[in-house]
């Protein structure tokens, strides 16, 4: 155990004095951040523009076409199919003579294909136009129309989840993010660190240091010291990033204007509501406070708690897994490759249903694929997002926690048997037959 | 005496063949012992059986009058493997540390015996040199240092040598003397026999995973002597075959002549006095390891045996 602890020592010192992971460690929340930013910007800024040339002979259609930021509707009269982009239009559009009962084909001509969004906007648009001359022709009064139209934007769900007697605020779209984030954060950190751990093995292995160091030690004590110590620094790194972002968060907050602070703060502490002889909050104050107040409706706590949880034990289901197969890959790249294709497509796949398990966090997939461990790390935090323990009940995690661990078990087994013959075997190709045989019979 | 190291009936099978088939042998205390053997013919495996890689399929291995264990006995043994390896980015001060600790010394005990090495081999200036900056000849002197650092008993050198430049190689070798003179005792693998003639008490050749061979170089070289002795005359062609001897080779300034059965070097002396042949020197040729060693292992199969061993 002492020598398992000097291993761990030099894996995680070495990798943490060096300046690549330093870079790293502090870079990657200014590029998370300038990437947002520049995403926000660019999208903002870049949307492309579209003028429409619209012909229509019905006349109750122009109405409804209301331009907006990205489209310009005119109704030229001298425009046709093969002149309208000559006149400066980047489409046409053709309205068919309007008969009440066939569903007809409207005709969109463009040089460059416009995308799905736009096309859908056009089309309600124009479902819109029709509905509401129908509806007139059946005597509603324009103004009747609008108050109804107007009313339709009134309703917006507020969901809460009720937890025995209490009753608390629940937000979906916070649910979602979370899950997605997490979900990310594992999948990109087991490909990050799994290949770290089996890069290391391979180096040791090509370096014939290995053989120096088992005869010193258990080939067993060097993998684990490995995957512990390599563990430990994505820890580290997570912690630090932590507390990056939220000493980050908290600078951004005090740079705030200080009447806007003011007004933030007293919004918090009258939960939201604006008492009489306050005074008014701004509409950027109001923002701020309720950006804080959905975070604030998630259970942190037990998201980070299982966050470390799902990290460590995903990680060292698949580190070992990793580890395996540098111990048997001799200096050609291209074995690593084909060797891990069968470790990386569970996670990718894995990744694949958390995206799904975000938006449908109860169904049966989500219950299977979070209760197996090739893809429980990712999707079980996407779960747990929603809340513990009103979408995963309590009996669920743990029977999941369970198999993770039993899971890691397992493959630090089998690829203990695989590295240590593995970890001394040179010049010859190994396939996964060769290392199934490596682990049911006996070896040494 | 008794021994340090003793093999009894030592087996370890692979898949297909016997790499290792009833090896027995006994190593002494303070002796420097040679494991000779062609490419493939079980010495990995044995040196991995020794120190503690390999568990021996049969048989039974006797470290210091117990049986080995090697968890505990570990730090008895030094092991130099054949393929040398270092961690290419870490500075040399520090491996040399990290490595010595995993063989069960503290900190500070390391660093004063890396520190006492260091100077000793002229190597104080490297603590902080990362081993991608050393010639191949320098981290060979490294990785001997690291071997023997935590004083083994038992300290096993697989090719020390190669490498090596003749001065650095002279270095190690009076080093391993001067190990062997304060008690350890030395294993030492290598195909280059001239080596093996000048630095072994003993040897044992090994070849398809059997022992073919075992004694100490003194009497191995009487047991396969074939009584040729070397007469350096001037009159060279006054030496003819008879009764007593026949010539086997004659050089520019001497005859090689093989003693017939039954008669001694003196009726060899006094035939050659009465053809008045001038003798300026006469002395027995014992055969080199080299010869024993080719004429033992050739034409048993055992280069294919190492191709299929790879």
């Amino acid at each position: 155990m002492n020598k398992t602890w000097l291993i761990i020592q030099r894996e995680y010192t070495t990798r943490v004095k060096n300046k690549r992971f330093i870079l790293v460690t502090f870079l990657m929340p200014v590029l998370i951040i300038g990437f947002g930013f520049g995403f926000g910007y660019l999208s903002a800024t870049g949307t492309e523009h579209r003028k429409i040339a619209v012909i229509d002979p019905n006349g109750f259609i122009k109405n409804s076409l209301k331009n907006t930021s990205q489209i310009e509707f005119s109704f030229p009269s001298q425009v046709d199919t093969i002149n309208y982009n000559k006149k400066g239009f980047t489409d046409i559009l053709i309205i068919p003579k309007f008969d009440g009962v066939k569903k007809t084909d409207y005709i969109l001509r463009s040089k460059k294909s416009m995308g799905l969004m736009l096309q859908n906007s056009i089309t309600d648009k124009i479902n819109g136009a029709i509905e509401d001359k129908m509806l007139q022709e059946s005597g509603i009064q324009q103004s009747t129309l609008d108050s109804i139209h107007k009313a339709s934007q009134f309703a917006e769900l507020k969901a809460y989840e009720d937890k025995g007697s209490s009753t608390k605020e629940s937000n979906a779209g916070l649910a979602m993010g979370i899950g997605y984030a997490s979900g990310f954060l594992i999948y990109i950190t087991l490909f990050i660190y799994g290949s770290m751990v089996m890069r290391g093995v391979m180096e040791e292995k090509t370096n014939r240091i290995a053989e120096v160091i088992i005869s010193s030690v258990k080939p067993f004590e060097l993998m684990m010291g490995k995957i512990i110590g390599i563990g430990a620094v994505g820890l580290t790194q997570f912690i630090m990033w932590i507390v990056l972002i939220m000493t980050l968060s908290s600078v951004a907050m005090g740079m705030l204007p200080a009447d806007l602070q003011h007004q933030v703060a007293s919004l918090q502490q009258s939960n939201g509501q604006m008492g009489a002889g306050m005074m008014q909050a701004s509409e950027s104050a109001t923002r701020i406070y309720q950006m804080q107040h959905t975070i604030q409706t998630a259970n942190w706590p037990l998201i980070l708690g299982c966050f470390a949880f799902y990290f460590l034990g995903g990680y060292l289901f698949y580190s070992a897994l990793f580890a395996a197969v540098g111990s048997v890959v001799n200096e050609d790249p291209q074995d690593a490759q084909s060797l891990m294709f069968p470790i990386t497509m569970p996670i990718i796949f894995s990744y694949l249903i958390t995206n799904m398990v975000t938006q449908n966090p109860n169904t049966p997939l989500a219950f299977w694929a979070s209760m197996i461990p090739f893809s429980s790390p990712m999707v079980m935090m996407a779960r747990i997002a929603y809340g513990v323990p009103s979408a995963v009940t309590y009996w669920e995690l743990g029977l999941s926690m369970v198999i993770l661990i039993a899971g890691f078990l397992f493959t630090t087994w089998l690829s203990g048997k695989i590295y240590r013959t593995g970890i001394i075997l040179y010049g010859k190709k190994v396939t996964w037959k060769v290392m199934l045989k490596w682990v049911t019979t006996k070896q040494f | 005496m008794e021994p340090l190291l003793s093999l009894k009936h030592l087996v370890k099978h692979y898949a297909t063949q016997k790499a290792v088939d009833d090896i027995s042998f006994d190593i002494q205390k303070g002796s420097i012992f040679g494991l000779l053997g062609p490419n493939g013919a079980g010495k990995t495996t044995l040196l991995r059986m020794i120190t503690g890689i390999f568990y021996p399929d049969g048989g039974e291995i006797i470290l210091d009058g117990k049986p080995f264990n090697p968890l505990e006995d570990i730090s008895k043994i030094g092991y130099m493997p054949e393929e040398r390896g270092m961690y290419k980015k870490m500075k040399i001060g520090e491996q040399a540390l990290y490595l010595a600790q995993l063989k069960g010394l503290s900190k500070a005990d390391a660093t004063e015996k890396i520190k006492y090495w260091f100077k000793k081999l002229e190597m104080e200036s490297w603590w902080n040199k990362k081993v991608e900056d050393l010639s191949k000849g320098m981290s060979q002197k490294l990785q001997f240092v690291i071997t023997v650092l935590h004083e083994p008993k038992l300290i096993i050198l697989d090719e020390p040598f190669s490498g090596l430049d003749p001065l650095n190689a002279n270095l190690i070798k009076d080093e391993i003397y001067g190990l062997a003179k304060n008690g350890a005792t030395i294993i030492f693998s290598t195909h280059r026999m001239e080596q093996v003639e000048e630095i072994c008490d003993h040897i044992v050749l090994v070849n398809l995973g059997k022992k073919i061979l075992d004694g100490t170089v003194k009497d191995i070289k009487q047991q396969f002597k074939e009584n040729i002795f070397a007469v350096q005359t001037a009159q060279s062609e006054s030496i003819q075959d008879n009764a007593i001897y026949n010539v086997v080779r004659r050089e520019e300034d001497q005859v090689l002549v093989k003693i017939n059965e039954g008669y001694s070097t003196n009726q060899v002396l006094t035939q050659l006095i009465n053809d008045k042949v001038n003798i300026v020197a006469y002395n027995e040729l014992l055969p080199s390891l080299n010869d024993i060693f080719i004429k033992l292992v050739e034409g048993t199969h055992a280069s294919t045996r190492a191709f299929q061993n790879q």
